[in-house]
């Protein structure tokens, strides 16, 4: 049976990759969104991971580690802001919040 | 040789309108100003010192041999740029000495008088730091070593002229005087501004310029004849102006809105005769062109005659005055015009003396009469201001040409100077402009002895009030009356001519290097004493007419000149309101430019193009945002999304 190459993991990495983008341009619960962005983190890792294994180069994994310290920061922000907007606005539909609109 | 002290002349004054300017300002909201004492300490005092230093400079200058008799001194490189090199620096040479001394002289006097004289006046402060301004503009002009400082000094002594003109600017009518002497000096002035342009395309082929005296007198013999009278009449737009002469005299009568002393000092002694110096500075010029000669000689002549005609009939006692400067002013310019240039400095220096005498006793009496200045609200009032009085008769016979006064020996010369001059172009012209110069002469001797006679002498016609508080003026006032008075007596004798007394007219003497340097000379007549002697009994007969008939019109039968006047009918009230020249102007060059400006330049152009160009960019700025506008959701998403669209066209524009 044909073995897993670098090219499953890449599709794979794409296809995770525009899951959260859509789900970036599209949901309507920012908590939903910031998941999303995750989502995006995630596959970018994926495909560097696998470019890394397949290149037997030990750069990629760092960069990997970087990428998730990265987005776990990323993430305590986003929602430390979130919950800031919510404790105004009591709450978190993006559709919304739209009050910088000319 | 170098002179280091030269600057300090025009240092003085300058430091002394900043330092009275600065009070002004600083004193500006109080009723009373504060600095008083200082400003009278400083106002006097730097024309003082610059006289004192103008002084030393002349006594270094007469120890000079006569060849190089002139003390320079070159302050920095001024402007260099392409062709137009000029450095700032002074010349003294016997013209700049004479004309310094009295400029100094005259001024310091002026400036000791506006201590009584504008003593109580609450812009006392700002008063004495135009005057100072002025004085420092002045020498400028005079101490400049080319054209370009002497036009500065030039601007400068127009801009202080419509300040003090306009001195009391809440008086609208005041204002306006001063508006109409800037702008009328600046018609003038762009005469002048185009002569310089001329000279200077014209010298700087070669190579750089920076028109100074030197390299015009260095490069006039290479130059087309008609380039050279190009400059000299294009110059000498700019000295009709500035000097009131026809078509541009109109703003002199007007002037005489401002202080009393400033009418003395920049209308009588100083600014007004800058233009003659001016062409006397460029003699050597000037003598190339027959042309240029005859039409300033032309000029001065009729001048002359036009405004000592006006003079007649006038009833302010300054208007007299004013008219009387321009015509005098007509003979400075006809004597310069007939190649006599140090007849005409010697006129404006004798002048200087009587004709600020004159202005300050106008003002001394205008002082004593609370204000009135119309003579046929005064009289007899020889014994109830005397020094005014006798120091006024001194300087009335001074103008009016009778010997031994000063403006004998002065009026005598140039009229001398005319009969036996020779035109190349109009055989006959100095002739008759010597007839021109005697008629205005007798009657300049006939208004000036109407003015005395109907202020001084006869009976009194005073306004009851006025009359009660008639008062000689205070010390600061009759000193330099008096001192000018003497002056008046005494100048003459510098310039007692040959045929008189051997070894005489040492004043012509004194200015033949500077003005026949460089090649320019004045015409080299010897006619026969008998014809000298009978030319100066004309003068003088012509004077004597004037004054005898003057004093029998207005002293003795004061009734005849009204029925004369009454005879003359239509003659009489044209000269009366001047010839209606100003009307004239109001509806040929004033209503018509106000007119186009309205219709074309205001309406047509400013608010229609203009303003629309200015709209526009607005009008743009709206349009385009109302497409951009869309962009501005506020939504997050829809930013992200661009973003997205964004890098994927990056990514596919780079791979």
């Amino acid at each position: 049976m044909p073995a897993v190459s670098l090219g499953h993991f890449v599709a794979l990495s794409i296809v995770l990759f525009f899951m959260g983008a859509v789900g970036v341009l599209s949901r309507k619960n920012a908590l939903i969104v910031l998941m999303s962005i995750e989502l995006m983190l995630n596959a970018a890792n994926l495909a560097i991971a696998a470019f890394a294994r397949y290149w037997l180069q030990a750069d990629g994994q760092v960069i990997v580690f970087f990428v998730i310290a990265i987005a776990a920061v990323e993430a305590a922000i986003g929602l430390a802001i979130l919950v800031e907007i919510f404790r105004l606005r009591r709450s978190v539909d993006l559709e919304a919040m739209s009050s910088m609109r000319e | 040789m170098t002179y280091g002290a030269l600057a300090l002349i025009p240092l003085f004054p300058l430091l002394g309108a900043l330092v009275n300017g600065a009070i002004s300002l600083a004193t500006s909201h109080r009723e009373k100003a504060a600095g008083r004492r200082w400003v009278s300490l400083i106002g006097p005092l730097a024309p003082t010192l610059s006289f004192l230093v103008t002084l030393s400079a002349f006594l270094k200058l007469r120890l000079l041999p006569e060849e190089g008799r002139e003390l320079t001194q070159t302050l920095f490189s001024w402007i260099a740029a392409g062709r137009l090199d000029v450095d700032l620096g002074f010349l003294f040479d016997p013209l700049s000495a004479a004309m310094l001394l009295f400029v100094t002289g005259v001024g310091a006097l002026i400036h000791f008088y506006s201590i009584g004289y504008m003593g109580r006046d609450r812009g006392y402060a700002r008063y004495f730091a135009y005057l100072n301004l002025f004085t420092f503009s002045m020498i400028l002009l005079v101490l400049g070593d080319g054209l370009l400082p002497l036009f500065v000094g030039w601007e400068g002594v127009g801009l202080c002229s419509y300040l003090l003109i306009g001195f009391w600017h809440t008086d609208e009518e005041k204002a306006i005087a001063g508006n109409k002497a800037f702008i009328v000096n600046r018609i003038g002035d762009f005469g002048f501004l185009l002569g310089i342009f001329v000279l200077f395309w014209a010298l700087s082929g070669g190579g750089a310029s920076g028109l100074s005296y030197r390299e015009i007198a260095a490069g006039s013999h290479h130059l087309p004849a008609g380039v050279v009278t190009a400059a000299c009449l294009l110059l000498f737009i700019g000295a009709a102006g500035k000097s009131a002469q026809l078509p541009l005299y109109v703003w002199l009568p007007d002037a005489m809105a401002g202080p009393t002393p400033v009418s003395a000092l920049i209308h009588a002694a100083t600014m007004v005769t800058s233009g003659i110096y001016m062409v006397s500075r460029l003699s050597f010029l000037y003598a190339e062109s027959a042309l240029a000669l005859t039409v300033v000689a032309v000029v001065g002549g009729l001048t002359a005659l036009f405004a000592a005609t006006i003079g007649m009939a006038q009833f302010d006692i300054k208007k007299v005055l004013a008219y009387s400067t321009v015509s005098q002013l007509g003979y400075m310019f006809l004597a310069c015009g007939v190649g006599a240039f140090s007849a005409g400095m010697f006129h404006v220096v004798t002048h200087a003396f009587f004709k600020a005498c004159l202005f300050l006793g106008a003002g001394s009496v205008i002082h004593a009469l609370s204000g009135e200045q119309d003579i046929r609200r005064m009289g007899g009032l020889l014994k109830r201001i005397p020094v005014t009085g006798w120091t006024f008769l001194v300087a009335w016979l001074a103008i009016a040409g009778v010997f031994p006064f000063a403006g004998f020996f002065s009026k005598d010369e140039i009229l001398a100077a005319a009969f036996f001059a020779e035109n190349e172009l109009l055989p006959w012209l100095p002739r008759a402009l010597w007839a021109l110069g005697v008629v205005t002469a007798a009657c300049t001797a006939f208004y000036m002895t109407r003015l005395t006679g109907l202020v001084f002498l006869g009976r009194g016609r005073l306004d009851p009030d006025a009359s009660a508080h008639v008062h000689e003026s205070p010390r600061s006032m009759t000193i330099p009356l008096m001192i000018l008075a003497a002056g008046s007596l005494l100048v003459g004798f510098l310039g007692v001519p040959e045929f008189l007394i051997a070894g005489g007219n040492r004043f012509h003497h004194w200015l033949a290097p500077a003005i026949a340097a460089h090649g320019g000379g004045e015409r080299a007549a010897h006619p026969s004493a008998a014809a000298e002697w009978a030319v100066m009994l004309i003068s003088l007969g012509a004077a004597i007419a004037g004054i005898v008939a003057g004093l029998h019109l207005y002293v003795r039968r004061p009734d005849l000149s009204a029925r004369i006047g009454a005879a003359l009918g239509g003659l009489y009230r044209l000269v009366a309101n001047k010839y209606y020249v100003d009307e004239a102007y109001r509806a040929a060059i004033v209503r018509p430019v106000q007119a186009g400006s309205r219709v074309l330049l205001w309406r047509a152009i400013d608010v229609r193009v203009i303003d629309l160009l200015v709209n526009l960019v607005g009008i743009l700025g709206r349009g385009a945002s109302y497409v951009v506008r869309f962009a501005q959701t506020g939504y997050v998403q829809l930013y992200a999304a661009v973003l997205l669209i964004g890098v994927v066209i990056l990514m596919w524009v780079l791979f």
